[in-house]
């Protein structure tokens, strides 16, 4: 095992995976962050710690995932390159790793502009794949990007993020093997409502041999209302939602969006469960943990694989 | 061409608080070119300072002068008399220029009356675009002559991040296009997408310190 982490070892024993999503307060409060981990406790394999997400200034991704690790969750801590040059991001790795965080998911991050500082300096000092091919080096050669060795590398699961649906479209697999010829374990892709779409980039990444070598997770973001929906489509840049999707939850009714949201959010989750190449979901709802206890249950996710360590996976 | 614009007159009557006699100092370099710096701008904004003190009821008196460069010594000679009749200097010219002027007069108050803005190109007239970062480790070889540093606002290197739009623009404004969408087109275009499929690695910034170049010819004259 790279990382030793549960994450890497349901997918090494191809259980068909999860991952959740837990965003850090904007404020020093532990028992936010441990309401929220209750919800997601049993339910998910790990789930992602963003790191300022959206480019607000939140709780450290780093220290966010301790504390999940003691609710007894396993944290993917998410780190970007918008923040931090590569001294602050190897010296941060070493501390996670240090402190018993087993996944790492590697983003460029959004740009600052939208964010609570938009002034503020953007580093990208090296881009997500550079980091990724940094965090592979770290673990497999013991080195650090300077060259010099690592006393102790780190032990990481490494992941990216892939967005299907941004243009040019054609790109998207050619960088799906970037990451992986930089050294990617697994991805998560960017919320799916193009099926269509994705069905195309998964062929197009079973055909060139990715998806043997990768582990891919299908985002899932099941819609709260008609307007987050609209939202997602006019003003999220890089999300497809097709004309359907709304009509579909239009016509769910008054005070029914949310329990129709949920229900095609469970048919795309069985959908990806018999779709070659795809090792798993996941599932972003945001500001939504307490539902994922239901959302899991009703997609026949439940109960959770325990993978004891030393049963056989490599 | 190094573009520039004028600073807001408030902000440059701030600096000049406390000075009767400045000279202000055109450059007939890009600054000129851009119509940000030359003797026009040093008319135009000499004339709208006179008018602006005058309102106020403060006095200043402003010399008027541009050389053909602020960033080389040859073009100096004959101000290094005019300067001593002055309190201060306002320089038109871009930041090379201002601090080549402070060098020189280490005695004499510089103020920059621009905001040095780019290294770029003419769209139109007094319309101009960015278009490098004189990173200094060019790689427009292999992206199709289009500068991931200066026009990706993430300065990527390995090619679109997930925020592109669907219609080929920039997450951060859907009027900007995004620099990998076009990366990508032209390669294509041109049938050499292989340049970007290799993982290209972590650069090596080499725009950390302040920067000399002492062309080959000449490093025996200059390198001890
Ligand atoms: S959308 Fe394109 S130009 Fe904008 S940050 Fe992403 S890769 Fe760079």
């Amino acid at each position: 095992m790279k990382s030793g982490g549960n994450l890497e070892a349901v997918l090494n024993a191809g259980e068909f995976a999860i991952t959740g999503e837990l965003g850090p307060p904007r404020g020093t409060s532990i028992e936010a962050v441990r309401e929220k981990a209750a919800h997601l406790k049993g339910m998910v394999d790990a789930v992602n710690i963003t790191d300022n997400q959206t480019a607000v200034v939140r709780m450290a991704s780093w220290a966010t995932s301790l504390i999940v690790i003691e609710e007894g969750l396993e944290p993917n801590y998410q780190m970007v390159c918008r923040d931090r040059n590569r001294l602050a991001m190897q010296a941060d790795i070493l501390g996670a790793s240090a402190l018993g965080i087993r996944n790492i998911l590697c983003l460029s991050g959004d740009h600052q502009q939208f964010g609570d500082h938009p002034r503020s300096k953007g580093v990208f000092d090296i881009d997500s794949i550079q980091l990724v091919n940094m965090v592979k080096n770290m673990r497999d050669e013991g080195k650090f990007l300077g060259g010099d060795d690592i006393d102790g590398p780190p032990k990481l699961f490494i992941g990216a993020a892939a967005n299907p649906f941004g243009e040019p479209f054609e790109w998207r697999v050619h960088r799906l093997a970037k990451k992986l010829a930089a050294g990617a374990d697994f991805v998560q892709t960017q919320c799916i409502y193009n099926m269509k779409k994705f069905r195309q980039w998964i062929d197009e990444a079973n055909d060139m041999g990715l998806t043997e070598k990768i582990h891919i997770l299908a985002g899932v973001t099941p819609f709260k209302s008609i307007g987050m929906a609209r939202y997602m489509k006019n003003n999220v840049p890089g999300m497809d939602v097709p004309e359907d999707m709304i009509k579909r939850l239009k016509g769910a009714g008054k005070g029914k969006v949310a329990t129709e949201g949920i229900k095609i959010a469970c048919e795309q989750i069985e959908e990806f469960k018999e779709m070659k190449g795809v090792a798993g979901v996941h599932l972003m709802a945001i500001e939504w943990e307490h539902r994922v206890p239901q959302i899991v249950e009703q997609a026949k996710m439940l109960p959770r694989p325990v993978i004891t360590p030393g049963s056989g996976e490599a | 061409m190094i573009v520039a614009e004028q600073k807001p007159i408030e902000e440059i009557m701030k600096m000049l608080h406390g000075f009767t006699k400045v000279l202000n100092l055109g450059c007939g370099g890009c600054t000129s070119i851009c119509l940000a710096g030359g003797q026009k701008e040093v008319d135009t904004l000499s004339h709208d300072l006179r008018q602006k003190y005058a309102d106020t009821g403060a006095a200043i008196e402003i010399g008027e002068h541009t050389i053909e460069r602020q960033c080389n010594a040859d073009f100096f000679f004959h101000l290094d008399d005019l300067v001593k009749e002055y309190q201060a200097v306002i320089s038109m010219a871009c930041g090379a220029g201002v601090q080549f002027v402070a060098d020189r007069y280490p005695a004499l108050p510089i103020f920059p009356a621009l905001n040095t803005t780019f290294v770029g190109v003419d769209l139109d007239v007094g319309w101009y675009e960015e278009n490098c970062r004189t990173c200094g480790d060019c790689v427009l070889g292999d992206t199709a002559g289009i500068c991931p540093v200066t026009r990706c606002a993430k300065s990527l290197f390995n090619g679109p991040c997930g925020g592109t739009r669907l219609n080929g623009s920039c997450e951060v404004d859907k009027e900007l296009p995004c620099a990998w969408y076009e990366i990508h087109q032209r390669l294509k275009s041109q049938d050499r997408l292989e340049l970007i499929t290799k993982v290209r690695p972590a650069r090596e910034w080499v725009n950390q310190t302040r920067r000399t170049v002492i062309q080959a010819p000449y490093r025996d004259r200059y390198q001890k």
